[in-house]
C-alpha cells in the first residue's frame, strides 16, 4: 500500500478541483471583495483597501429593512416550527394505526418545489377585486374582514410569510423528531409506569432528556436555515422584494449582485461576510446553552 | 384518612376507575387524532387546490367571487395551453438536463473522493480529509457571489455549463460515501489484492455493488436538490431558453399567459411537482431514511 500516493491523488483529483474553484477560492474572494472600495466590474481595478463597504451596507436602509425582516422571521418560525414539530411528533409516536400514512403526509412539503407551492399559497392569500380569495372565505366563518395578505400592511406580509416558512420547514423536523421519539427506550417508561409516575412527569423526565440532541439540532439547523430564507419570499412577493418591503439579507445579497439594482459585488460581499457573522454567532450561542442543558448519553442518537 | 379510603375500594370502584381510565384513554386518541387530521389537510389542501383549480375553465373560475371546491365546467385545456403558450416543456427538459448531468457527475466525483479517503493509503490523507469536513460548514451564500462573477467572466451566463459545474461538489455526499464504503471489511480489498486486481476494478465490481443503498440514496437526495434549485440559476440566466422549472414558474407568475390565468398557472404548477411527488412515493423510505441521516431543505 505505500506507493498509492499519486493514484489518490488522481481520485481525489476532480473533487478537489471543484472544491478549489468553486468553494476555497470563492470563500477567500469574499473576504477580499468586501474589502475592496470602489470596485468596477468591468475594469477589475478598485481604488483602495478599507471598511467603507460595510459601511455602506449598514447604513443602507433597505439593508436594515433586510435585517430586520430576518430576525423577525428567524424569532418566529424557529419556536413555531420546533414547538408544532414537537407536538406533531409527540402524536404520531403515540398512534398506530394510520401513522403511516400520516407521516408520508407530513413529509410531501420536503419534495416539493419552493417557487412552485409558494404561487399557491400567494393565491389562497390574495386578495383580488374579482375574489378575497381561500383564506380569507375561511376567515369570514368567523367574522374576521378580510385582509390583503400579499400587498397589504406589513404584520399581514409577515405572517404569510412565517406560515409558509413553518409548512416548508416541518417535514424535516418532524422526520427528525419522530426517529428521536422512536429511539427512547422503552425500558425508561416502564420503570417510570411501575414507579406510577404521571404522563407529564414521564415527557419532562424521560422524553425531554432523551431527545434533547435531536431537538437541539433542529434548534440550531432551523436558526441558520431561517437566517438564509429567500426563496420562500420570492414565491410569495415576487422577485422585487424591497418594493413589497420583504426583503431578507439573501435576498439583499443577490440582488447587490444581480438584477435591477445588481453589479455591486463589493457591497454583496460585505453584506454576505455580515451575514455569515451572525449565523456564526447565534450558531455559538446555541452550542453554549446546548452544552448546558443537552443531555448526552445514549437514547436518540439520530442528530 | 388516606388508608381509611383505600380499605374502603370495593371491587365495583376499582372497575369503575378502569372504565374511567379507558374512557380517558379513548378521548386521548381523538384528541390527538383530530390534531393529526388537522395538520394533514393543512398539507395536503394547496396541492388538493391547484389539482382542482387546474381543471377550471379561465371564465369559470374568474366568476368565482366566493371560493368554490367544485369543477362546474372540467376542461384539459390548461394542461395544453401550458405546453403552447408558454415554454414549459422547455423548463422541464432543461430541468432534467441539468439534473441528471449534475447529478451524475456529482456522483462520479463523490465516489473516486470516497474511495481514496477510505480504501487508499496516502501522505496528508487525515489533514486533506479535515479540510473536506471543515468545507462542509461553508455556506453557498458566501461563495455564490465570486462564483457568479467568475462564471460571468468565463462567458458561461446562459449554458449548461455555467449552470451545472458549481452545483457538482457536495463534500457532505463525499462524507456519507466514505462512511459506507469503510464499512467493507479489508479482507475483501485484500484478496482482491492478491488476485491481481486493481483498484478501479475494485471500486466498480466490489465496492460500488456492495455500497449501492447508500448510492442511490445520494442519488435521488441530489436528483431533489437539483430539480427544486432556483437561486443559482436565477443568478446565471435570464434568457427564457435556458430557464429551470423554478424560474419558469417565476417567469409565469410575473407575466406568463399574458394574463392573470390562475388555471393555467396551476396546471404549470402540477406538471412541475408531479415527477418528484411521484418519486418519493416510489422511493418513500429511501428518501426519508437519507434526510434523515443528514439532509436539510435547502
Amino acid at each position: 500500500m505505500e506507493k498509492n500516493n499519486l493514484k489518490a491523488w488522481l481520485y481525489l483529483l476532480p473533487a478537489i478541483l471543484f472544491l478549489g474553484v468553486f468553494l476555497v477560492y470563492p470563500l477567500v474572494d469574499v473576504f477580499i471583495y468586501s474589502f475592496e472600495e470602489g470596485f468596477n466590474s468591468a475594469s477589475q481595478t478598485h481604488l483602495g483597501i478599507g471598511f467603507y463597504n460595510y459601511a455602506y451596507v449598514l447604513r443602507d436602509p433597505y439593508f436594515l429593512q433586510a435585517l430586520g425582516n430576518t430576525f423577525v422571521l428567524v424569532f418566529i418560525t424557529v419556536p413555531v416550527s420546533t414547538l408544532l414539530a414537537l407536538v406533531i411528533s409527540l402524536g404520531l409516536s403515540s398512534i398506530k394505526w394510520l401513522r403511516k400514512l400520516f407521516q408520508t403526509i407530513y413529509f410531501l412539503p420536503y419534495v416539493t418545489n419552493t417557487l412552485a407551492v409558494g404561487l399557491v399559497f400567494m393565491i389562497l392569500f390574495q386578495q383580488t377585486p374579482y375574489t378575497d380569495g381561500m383564506v380569507n372565505f375561511v376567515l369570514s366563518w368567523f367574522g374576521i374582514a378580510p385582509i390583503d395578505f400579499i400587498t397589504g400592511p406589513y404584520w399581514a406580509k409577515m405572517l404569510v410569510l412565517s406560515i409558509y416558512t413553518v409548512w416548508t420547514v416541518l417535514p424535516f423536523k418532524i422526520l427528525i423528531l419522530t426517529s428521536a421519539l422512536a429511539s427512547v427506550n422503552d425500558t425508561y417508561y416502564q420503570a417510570a409506569r411501575v414507579d406510577g409516575t404521571t404522563g407529564m412527569r414521564m415527557f419532562t423526565r424521560i422524553t425531554l432528556p432523551m431527545i434533547s440532541p435531536s431537538l437541539f439540532y433542529l434548534i440550531i439547523t432551523g436558526f441558520i436555515g431561517a437566517f438564509k430564507a429567500y426563496s420562500d419570499a420570492v414565491a410569495l412577493f415576487g422577485t422585487n422584494l424591497n418594493s413589497a418591503e420583504m426583503n431578507t439579507i439573501v435576498g439583499y445579497i443577490y440582488d447587490m449582485l444581480y438584477g435591477d439594482g445588481g453589479g455591486y459585488p463589493s457591497f454583496a460581499s460585505a453584506a454576505a461576510v455580515i451575514l455569515f457573522v451572525i449565523v456564526l454567532t447565534i450558531t455559538v450561542i446555541n452550542l453554549l446553552v446546548s452544552r448546558k442543558t443537552v443531555h448526552y448519553g445514549g437514547g436518540a442518537g439520530n442528530a | 384518612m388516606l388508608n381509611s379510603e383505600i380499605r374502603t375500594k370495593t371491587a365495583e370502584e376499582y372497575a369503575k376507575d378502569a372504565k374511567r381510565a379507558k374512557v380517558l384513554g379513548i378521548l386521548k386518541s381523538i384528541g390527538i387524532y383530530t390534531m393529526l387530521t388537522i395538520w394533514a389537510i393543512a398539507v395536503l389542501f394547496p396541492f388538493f387546490w391547484m389539482l382542482i383549480t387546474s381543471f377550471k375553465t379561465f371564465g369559470s373560475y374568474n366568476a368565482e367571487r366566493v371560493p368554490s371546491l367544485l369543477i362546474k365546467y372540467p376542461t384539459i385545456g390548461n394542461y395544453l395551453s401550458a405546453f403552447t403558450e408558454i415554454n414549459l416543456a422547455g423548463y422541464l427538459l432543461n430541468t432534467l438536463i441539468f439534473t441528471v448531468i449534475t447529478t451524475l457527475a456529482m456522483v462520479i466525483v463523490s465516489v473516486l473522493a470516497a474511495y481514496a479517503f477510505s480504501r487508499l493509503e496516502f501522505k496528508g490523507k487525515e489533514i486533506v480529509f479535515t479540510i473536506f469536513l471543515a468545507l462542509m460548514m461553508i455556506p453557498t451564500e458566501l461563495v455564490v457571489i465570486t462564483n457568479f462573477v467568475t462564471v460571468t467572466n468565463m462567458g458561461l451566463r446562459n449554458t449548461f455549463t455555467g449552470l451545472i459545474l458549481p452545483s457538482v461538489t457536495s463534500v457532505f455526499y463525499i462524507y456519507l460515501l466514505r462512511e459506507n464504503f469503510s464499512q467493507i471489511p479489508n479482507n475483501l480489498y485484500l484478496a482482491a489484492k492478491v488476485d491481481g486486481t486493481g483498484d478501479f476494478k475494485y471500486l466498480w465490481k466490489v465496492v460500488i455493488p456492495i455500497c449501492k443503498p447508500t448510492i442511490i440514496t445520494v442519488l435521488i437526495l441530489k436528483v431533489i436538490e437539483c430539480w427544486n434549485s432556483f437561486v443559482w440559476p436565477r443568478l446565471i440566466t435570464d434568457n427564457d431558453a435556458y430557464f429551470l422549472i423554478s424560474q419558469g414558474i417565476q417567469a409565469i407568475r410575473e407575466s406568463g399567459f399574458g394574463r392573470e390565468n390562475v388555471p393555467a398557472m396551476m396546471a404549470a404548477v402540477v406538471l412541475v411537482s408531479l415527477p418528484l411527488i411521484i418519486l418519493f412515493l416510489v422511493f418513500r423510505n429511501k428518501i426519508m431514511e437519507g434526510v434523515a441521516r443528514g439532509g436539510t431543505k435547502g
